[in-house]
């Protein structure tokens, strides 16, 4: 059905489509619209779902665990401080092996206070065992929570997955939406190691390092399994619902000599940009990566790279340029951008490319002279 | 004499110390609540008095989660066993620290919102996993590794915060009274939301006394009135047989302290302290027992 939403109500509409057993919920900025949703429809009874109204984020994690670990779906929504006070549950429900979906509006941390989009709170998540996906539109952010239930939930993967979308930039963007009627696309979850009282089973048990450092690379096992699960559940959600993403949206990319990688919103803005150089005669293009955890592998030899980070981490770099140049051999331009909800323009993305200067890092409207 | 199961839940594989007083009190409480029982575990003593992988010792699913999240975990564990449509008891069996401390807000949380469940905090006064520091269920005077020269605050009243949440059930019991303790958590799991069961665990290494003596202390912190067994349904209050007779006639609490490492030394402004404590409890629960409050 077309109709008009937000990024958060159209997690929320995705959520319902899904019908999770359980709920937990937090209130946070720009997140909160998902969880009041979400609790409109628990109580107009279009959504048969248990809501736990939890009284923190740190309880918000543990009763999804709590929940998933009986075989239940689950589901929670949260955004930066949120995030970080519910760290160590984040880490636990990935170690539990538990298929939880959540989704993360992307938003600086303090201090001070500050609502507005940058993804320093996702990566601060980021070697925890969750996948995590970064969307750019309204459609996209309600296809890919589909998505994330299935890929969570396949026997192949049993990690939990977090949908990232940008604070206001899509969190408060009104955007058309087709929503779907999913059908069979996320089959009933079936949890391997679901409590069983007539099977009775310690879980996290005290864990020798042998055993320890067993499970760590059977994580590790299902993320590398993840690429697979991902590509299955994009081909499959094309076939039926005619839309696909990808590990990373190339636009224009395939004989680009420049090419602008971003995560995001900002994503979406530079294929504006692109289209703007491509009619100065500049050969661009630009890839958005939506998975980053786990790490999609694309070869960007022989062409020239500016990557935006709406991130950083303090004295080492842009996350994602760091992470592209730990992988393959490529002069990048490194540019950070859009921290806190700073405005990054179309125009600003083309004048990144025009300007570059490869082996060099930006931070753009702050450090222009170095 | 009430019949208590034969049927064991603890296997004799545990890593508890000698004399352990958690053991103990879990063993009853799976013999009141039966094989459809899930536990729910934070960081405490039972994360390693139950095994170690791939071995556990306890017969029932038990779910290990992080120090401030049990009641939390138990909350959306219980709602998701609603949702399947079981009757499952979800029992929390929680120390004092990831009680009183680390734990306070997810349970005050949890019983805020009435979660169906059972919360069980055995109580032996302080850290006892990582080797006896202070808590907020430390007594006054008791000597720790954190506190060395003895407590200097008084033990924070955690029945009455569980109480302020007016849960269908409250109640206090005691290691060394088993079929009370059996009674209480049997009648805990008849009543839908939520319910609190505050179990004293006499600890040998950490209270510093000889492990034959477990149930002994149990006994002198019941007569001395230092700990007093009630209960509480919806609110009414009735304090129970050994309690009453020690409110009648109390051994001197002098009698509790002596016999244990961690009150050696301690001055007499504590023990005075200690006592007021306890007299005042009991006044208060006696006109709550009487209506009168």
């Amino acid at each position: 059905m077309l109709t008009i939403a937000t990024g958060n109500k159209a997690v929320a509409a995705a959520v319902k489509e899904v019908r999770p057993d359980v709920i937990a919920a937090y209130p946070i900025t720009p997140q909160t619209e998902i969880v009041e949703q979400i609790a409109e429809y628990v109580t107009s009874g279009e959504l048969d779902s248990r809501y736990i109204p939890v009284e923190s984020e740190h309880s918000a994690m543990a009763a999804c665990i709590g929940a998933s670990i009986t075989g239940a779906r689950t589901f929670t929504a949260t955004s930066s401080h949120g995030l970080l006070y519910m760290h160590e549950m984040v880490n636990w429900a990935a170690g539990a092996r538990l298929p939880i979906v959540m989704a993360n509006v992307n938003r600086a941390i303090g201090p001070g206070w500050n609502v507005w989009a940058e993804h320093t709170d996702a990566f601060q998540e980021r070697d925890t065992g969750w996948l995590q996906v970064y969307v750019s539109t309204v459609q996209e952010a309600y296809d890919t929570t589909l998505m994330a239930f299935r890929i969570a939930e396949h026997e192949d993967v049993i990690l939990p997955v977090m949908v990232n979308l940008d604070g206001f930039l899509l969190s408060h963007s009104m955007q058309s939406l087709d929503t779907l009627n999913a059908g069979d696309f996320v089959p009933p979850l079936h949890l391997p190691h679901a409590i069983d009282v007539l099977n009775p089973a310690g879980y996290g048990t005290l864990t020798g390092p042998d055993e320890h450092f067993r499970f760590r690379w059977e994580i590790e096992k299902s993320m590398r399994r993840s690429r697979k699960v991902i590509a299955e559940t994009e081909r499959d959600f094309a076939e039926r619902f005619g839309r696909s993403y990808g590990v990373a949206e190339e636009y224009r990319y395939e004989d680009a000599d420049v090419v602008v990688i971003a995560m995001g919103t900002l994503g979406k803005e530079a294929e504006v940009a692109v289209d703007l150089l491509r009619n100065e005669g500049v050969n661009a293009g630009s890839l958005r990566i939506r998975w980053l955890r786990p790490f999609p592998d694309f070869d960007l030899s022989g062409r020239e790279v500016v990557v935006i980070d709406r991130d950083y981490s303090f004295g080492f770099g842009g996350v994602i340029a760091q992470s592209l140049m730990a992988r393959q051999r490529v002069d990048l331009y490194s540019v950070i951008a859009g921290l806190g909800g700073q405005e990054v323009t179309y125009d600003d993305i083309a004048g990144f490319v025009r300007d570059r200067r490869p082996g060099t890092e930006l931070w753009f409207g702050v450090n222009g002279d170095v | 004499m009430t019949e208590i199961p034969k049927e064991e839940f603890i296997l004799k594989c545990t890593s508890a110390c000698a004399g352990c007083p958690s053991t103990l009190i879990l063993r009853y409480v799976l013999k009141a609540a039966g094989s459809d029982t899930v536990l729910v575990v934070p960081a405490c003593c039972t994360s390693v008095i139950q095994g170690i992988y791939p071995n556990t010792a306890v017969n029932v699913p038990l779910y290990n989660v992080a120090f401030a999240a049990a009641a939390a975990c138990a909350s959306g564990m219980s709602e998701a066993f609603q949702k399947a449509g079981k009757k499952t008891n979800v029992i929390v069996y929680a120390g004092d620290g990831g009680t009183v401390d680390i734990g306070i807000q997810a349970l005050s949380g949890a019983f805020e919102r009435e979660t169906d469940f059972l919360y069980i905090c055995y109580d032996n006064e302080a850290y006892g996993n990582t080797g006896m520091q202070r808590s907020g269920s430390t007594p006054i005077g008791a000597r720790t590794t954190t506190t060395p020269g003895g407590k200097v605050h008084a033990k924070k009243d955690l029945d009455a915060i569980v109480a302020a949440h007016n849960p269908s059930y409250l109640a206090t019991a005691c290691a060394a009274y088993p079929q009370d303790l059996f009674k209480k958590v049997q009648k805990a799991l008849t009543l839908r939301g939520s319910k609190f069961i505050h179990v004293l665990a006499p600890c040998p290494p950490g209270w510093r006394f000889s492990s034959e003596m477990t149930v002994e202390m149990g006994k002198l912190a019941v007569r001395s009135g230092l700990w007093i067994l009630y209960e509480s349904e919806f609110g009414k209050v009735t304090i129970n047989g050994p309690s009453k007779a020690a409110m009648i006639k109390p051994v001197p609490i002098e009698d509790y302290l002596s016999v244990q490492g961690r009150f050696k030394g301690i001055d007499r402004k504590a023990i005075d302290a200690l006592k007021s404590q306890a007299e005042q409890r009991a006044k208060h629960l006696q006109k709550e027992a009487e209506g009168i409050c």
